[in-house]
């Protein structure tokens, strides 16, 4: 009787018997995808930056080596190249805060229904546009001839301008060729993904706290500071995770806007280009690692990841 | 806010002037002259072309390993849960350099020539996670008892799922494969790692970038790939609009 039964009925039957098995065929390709590709390559990936260069072929050593590590740290230029696109990263992540939050701020409490919408969507839809163009935008509108410089000249504050570009480390021969314009360009792109964290963080503050506290006889300094800010700070967090390890691990914004002093993430790709240098090119790789997992053991204190 | 607006104004502006050397603003002239050079330029379709085909087969790939995925996190409870939820994750948390990095290696270890097929690997591999976001919400909101009101009524594993379940994610299916589509179309890190010498738009674009000379070509391409990554971004939006939110999470790296 059962062998009767057309093959598609036996498979859908096998399927309500022994749900196990069904979860196996779901699972198995996407796990093997995830688990043996991308699992696999980070892997293989560690491996590499154990391994050496061959000084006379040229090629890839596959035998343990710390060769890789030694290069990197004993370099001095190396280590600048880590300290800068950290301080970049931290810099850039502190910019975002101090502009973000405020806007964060208005759209969580002064802003409902259709004007909420609004606000939103202004938020939401530079973070829909393309990458790219608006990294080359920014580069477009800080260069010496473009829209910054012309706004400042034509308010009569080309003087200013110049002082700023005159300041020593963040300044330069243009915007666009300074570390200040390469901020600028950084917090641009990333600044979305500090303010919607901050605003679900601040979404969830009950009301009812902040009246309690001016029922109490608090200013309303005292209310932000003592009731709002702590309940804010895992959104802060939160939306920190995205912009320092974003900024951490870019190489077209460095390359596009700002000085020509090396980040990490254009060694990387020196290294396994021109330089042919595979297993360098994973050591620098493996550095943002580090620096993210301790920024995230940092972070998780403030709860950040409640407000993922 | 203006801050976060302008500059995508001003490339719009700027893909029309007529100073083909610097960034002068306010542009001396205006022209559609730009337009007609950018549609001369065989490279720029080959670019595009290209483009298109890697965005349209890493989306099927992530569309279909992603609503597998989705479907057995959301119907099953077993071992290991939560860390396949955060693998899903990991390609778009960790910067995009380490996925390229990390692909680049293997390739080379496996005597693999990047090509075609290694972009496309590697633009699937962060997809997945926007398809099953869309399609796992979705099921949450759908419930299971339909599921088992269909097969009570008699129906096997595979009609249930051609005539309930398809229709019922339809529309967070297309909304996550049109999120894939803009995410894959408009990469470049991951990109610039597994291709060899073949040439996406945004990776054209950027060796673009640094010609000095006709640069407003590069104004009216940005204007094409902005157009490109936009439109099924709100389209995917306005799909999923009064259901659940959107979870793009993450785009660009």
């Amino acid at each position: 009787m059962v062998a009767t039964k057309p093959l598609r009925r036996r498979i859908s039957d096998l399927f309500y018997l022994r749900p196990s098995f069904l979860l196996l065929l779901l699972l198995t390709p996407p796990l093997l995808w995830m688990g043996i590709i991308y699992l696999g390559s980070l892997f293989n990936l560690l491996l590499y930056s154990f391994y050496s260069l061959n000084d006379f072929t040229g090629q890839v050593e596959y035998r343990f080596s710390l060769t890789a590590f030694k290069q990197l740290f004993s370099s001095p230029a190396n280590i600048d190249v880590v300290l800068r696109t950290t301080l970049m990263a931290l810099a850039v992540t502190l910019l975002c805060a101090l502009i973000g939050f405020p806007i964060a701020y208005y759209i969580a409490f002064y802003t409902r229904g259709a004007s909420r919408t609004f606000w939103y969507l202004m938020v939401l839809l530079p973070l829909w546009s393309s990458y790219l163009v608006k990294v080359y935008a920014g580069r477009l509108i800080l260069a010496q001839e473009g829209v910054v410089s012309w706004l400042f000249n034509l308010l009569g504050l080309g003087g200013l301008l110049e002082a700023i570009l005159n300041i020593p480390v963040i300044g330069g021969s243009s915007l666009s060729s300074s570390y200040l314009g390469m901020a600028t360009v950084f917090v641009y792109v990333w600044l979305p993904y500090m303010i919607l964290p901050v605003i679900a963080s601040l979404e969830r503050v009950p009301r009812s706290l902040i009246q309690a506290s001016a029922d109490l006889g608090a200013k309303p300094r005292q209310t932000f500071w003592k009731v709002i800010w702590p309940l804010a700070i895992p959104g802060v967090a939160a939306g920190s995770i995205f912009t320092f390890s974003l900024t951490l691990g870019d190489y077209i914004i460095p390359q596009v806007v700002g000085q020509p002093g090396f980040f990490i993430g254009q060694m990387v790709y020196i290294q396994q280009g021109t330089a042919g240098n595979l297993p360098l090119a994973a050591a620098f790789s493996v550095v943002p690692i580090g620096i993210i997992a301790l920024y995230l053991i940092f972070m998780r204190r403030l709860g950040a990841f409640d407000a993922l | 806010m203006a801050f976060l607006h302008l500059p995508i104004l001003i490339i719009v502006l700027y893909a029309f002037t007529t100073e083909d050397r610097t960034y002068q603003f306010p542009p001396p002239g205006l022209t559609v002259a730009w337009f007609a050079k950018a549609f001369a330029r065989s490279d720029m379709w080959a670019a595009l072309s290209l483009s298109l085909q890697v965005a349209a087969v890493a989306t099927l790939i992530a569309l279909v390993l992603g609503t597998m995925v989705a479907a057995a996190m959301y119907r099953f409870q077993f071992l290991g849960k939560d860390l396949i939820a955060a693998l899903l994750i990991l390609p778009i948390a960790l910067p995009g350099i380490l996925t390229g990095i990390a692909l680049l290696t293997t390739f080379k270890r496996l005597a693999i020539e990047p090509g075609f097929w290694t972009i496309v690997v590697g633009h699937a591999t962060f997809c997945i996670v926007t398809v099953y976001n869309n399609v796992v919400a979705r099921f949450r909101r759908t419930g299971y008892s339909q599921v088992e009101a269909s097969m009570d009524l008699g129906a096997d594993y595979f009609k249930t799922w051609r005539f309930v379940v398809l229709p019922s994610i339809a529309t967070a299916l297309l909304a996550g494969g049109m999120l894939s589509f803009a995410l894959s179309f408009d990469e470049v890190i991951v990109t610039t790692f597994t291709a060899a010498d073949q040439k996406t738009l945004p990776i054209w674009f950027l060796s673009e970038l640094f010609r000095p000379r006709e640069r407003p070509i590069t104004n009216v391409v940005a204007l094409f790939v902005m157009l490109i990554t936009f439109l099924p971004i709100v389209l995917a939006q306005w799909l999923t609009r009064d259901t659940d939110d959107l979870h793009g999470g993450g785009k660009t790296t």
